[in-house]
């Protein structure tokens, strides 16, 4: 991590959604869940490590609080599926997986919280497969900042928003980082 | 659990002596994230499918071979096994001919057997693919203290301040060596326990103390590890029976009643009625097989952070 990102005079950010927002996305995403099934007994929900954890947990959280609903919900590391792992210098810390339903005839949305590449969703696929054969899987993530390299399209997204590739898009979550936000950081010194 | 600012920046693994306390943590604390996956319905993941590795033993081994080769088929690696047994060394090829031959075939890493210390350290020298060592001589098993080390964590949610007597031949152990630097870097206590024949001089410079008395150090430990004897030594007149030394260090049942607080652990294989009786292999206070598991999921991490890096 840049440790400039810290000092305000390097970074300009700009806020894309407020807690607000976030909050009526949550609660959007919970009842889109839904929507299309007769029951829910099929349903499951997984985030992916990082912060599509904590944002699986909120929508899960809004299920049971204003539905009464209680989806079973897994996490998952896709750092063994990835394609770019070796492309860095030292090799990534491994986060927990823990999927403790059986994913065989499941209806799964992967929860995460940006879409830029894809990379990660298809390895995030490939992961699932090595649990079970789940009857769907559909793609949820909080922000779509577009730059697609493989062929995929998220089912529920809280924002789409068109940004430049040397633009950082930062979901905060209250859990993790103290605020719910999210921000499109610009970093003048980027290398990429 | 290692801070965020840790790198693990290691090329090889050729003995705990050159890993740090916070190296040897981060191994074990990815260790839990290999287990998992041994309980997966396809317990199987892609991360090394662009690699080679050449499982190299110039010592027989069972255990320790298939448990590297499940390891590296488990994260979909080609693997190439070579055994001093049926090859070229019967030929008379050197060590370093055979290795910069094999090397030439395009391989990315190499686990290593051998009965000389240092082997695994010369191979790093003369080759450039990352090299684990498997055991050299008396020197070193660095995977086996590993997995000793996550099996005790798993126990007792702890190395530090962890009671550990590691009781049998400390003299032509490898698996010893590399226990007492793992753990006491780790913070754990080591009392060594057994026949005066069998222990090295001055190995209390190695922060551990030395017992002649199985009950001192039975009644003593959170953790004891029997190590193997092997039955030659008999012959070289090191201890004068089987019978009598599982009278004096061979730990039984009367013990685990004993004292019930204490663990048993065993490397493998174990010699029943020697260093265990029986019943205490079998019991439910001995881990070993525990230990063989954790060796699998071990192998995993190591293979794992030491494939990134430098040769892409």
């Amino acid at each position: 991590m840049n440790p400039q990102w810290h000092n305000p005079e390097f970074v300009k950010k700009a806020l894309l959604l407020s807690a607000d927002d976030m909050n009526r996305t949550f609660r959007r995403f919970a009842h889109q869940f839904i929507e299309p099934h007769d029951t829910t007994d099929q349903l499951a929900i997984i985030g992916m490590q990082t912060r599509g954890v904590y944002i699986a947990h909120r929508i899960k959280k809004q299920l049971s609080d204003s539905l009464s609903l209680d989806i079973p919900m897994g996490v998952l590391d896709v750092t063994f599926y990835r394609d770019d792992f070796r492309t860095k210098m030292k090799m990534p810390e491994v986060k927990v997986t823990e999927i403790p339903f059986d994913l065989d005839q499941k209806d799964v949305i992967l929860v995460d919280d940006v879409l830029y590449t894809g990379r990660t969703v298809r390895a995030a696929m490939e992961a699932l497969m090595s649990f079970g054969r789940p009857r769907s899987i559909k793609f949820c993530c909080m922000i779509d900042r577009g730059h697609r390299e493989l062929p995929i399209v998220a089912d529920y997204v809280g924002a789409t928003v068109p940004t430049h590739k040397n633009e950082e898009v930062r979901v905060m979550l209250k859990d993790l980082d103290g605020e719910d936000a999210v921000y499109v950081i610009n970093e003048p010194d980027n290398d990429e | 659990m290692t801070d965020s600012s840790y790198i693990f920046s290691h090329r090889h693994l050729l003995g705990l002596a050159d890993y740090t306390a916070d190296d040897i943590r981060h191994i074990l604390d990815q260790t839990d994230m290999f287990r998992e996956i041994l309980d997966r319905p396809v317990p199987k993941i892609p991360t090394l499918r662009d690699k080679t590795i050449v499982n190299l033993f110039y010592e027989n081994s069972t255990r320790t071979r298939i448990s590297f080769e499940l390891a590296q088929k488990r994260m979909g690696a080609d693997v190439v096994n070579f055994s001093a047994s049926s090859s070229s060394t019967k030929k008379g090829e050197s060590l370093k001919d055979t290795i910069q031959n094999i090397e030439s075939m395009k391989i990315d890493m190499v686990v290593v057997r051998h009965e000389s210390p240092g082997a695994a350290h010369f191979l790093a020298r003369v080759i450039d693919a990352n090299i684990i060592n498997a055991g050299d001589g008396a020197h070193e098993h660095p995977t086996q203290a590993l997995l000793d080390m996550y099996s005790m964590r798993q126990k007792f949610g702890r190395i530090k301040g962890l009671k550990v007597a590691i009781i049998g031949d400390i003299l032509h152990s490898r698996v010893v060596r590399s226990n007492i630097i793992g753990l006491t870097k780790l913070g754990a206590e080591v009392v060594l326990c057994g026949p005066k024949t069998f222990m090295p001089v001055f190995i209390e410079d190695m922060n551990v103390r030395v017992t002649y008395n199985l009950e001192e150090a039975l009644a003593w430990c959170d953790v004891a590890m029997s190590l193997r004897i092997q039955l030659e030594r008999q012959e070289q007149g090191l201890f004068p029976s089987l019978r009598e030394y599982h009278e004096r260090f061979g730990i039984k049942r009367t013990h685990l009643e004993k004292y019930p607080d204490f663990i048993v652990m065993h490397p493998g294989p174990v010699n029943r009625g020697v260093e265990l009786e029986s019943d205490v292999a079998d019991s439910d206070r001995a881990i070993i097989l525990n230990q063989v598991t954790n060796g699998l999921a071990v192998r995993m991490a190591v293979l794992y952070l030491l494939s990134g890096g430098s040769r892409v």
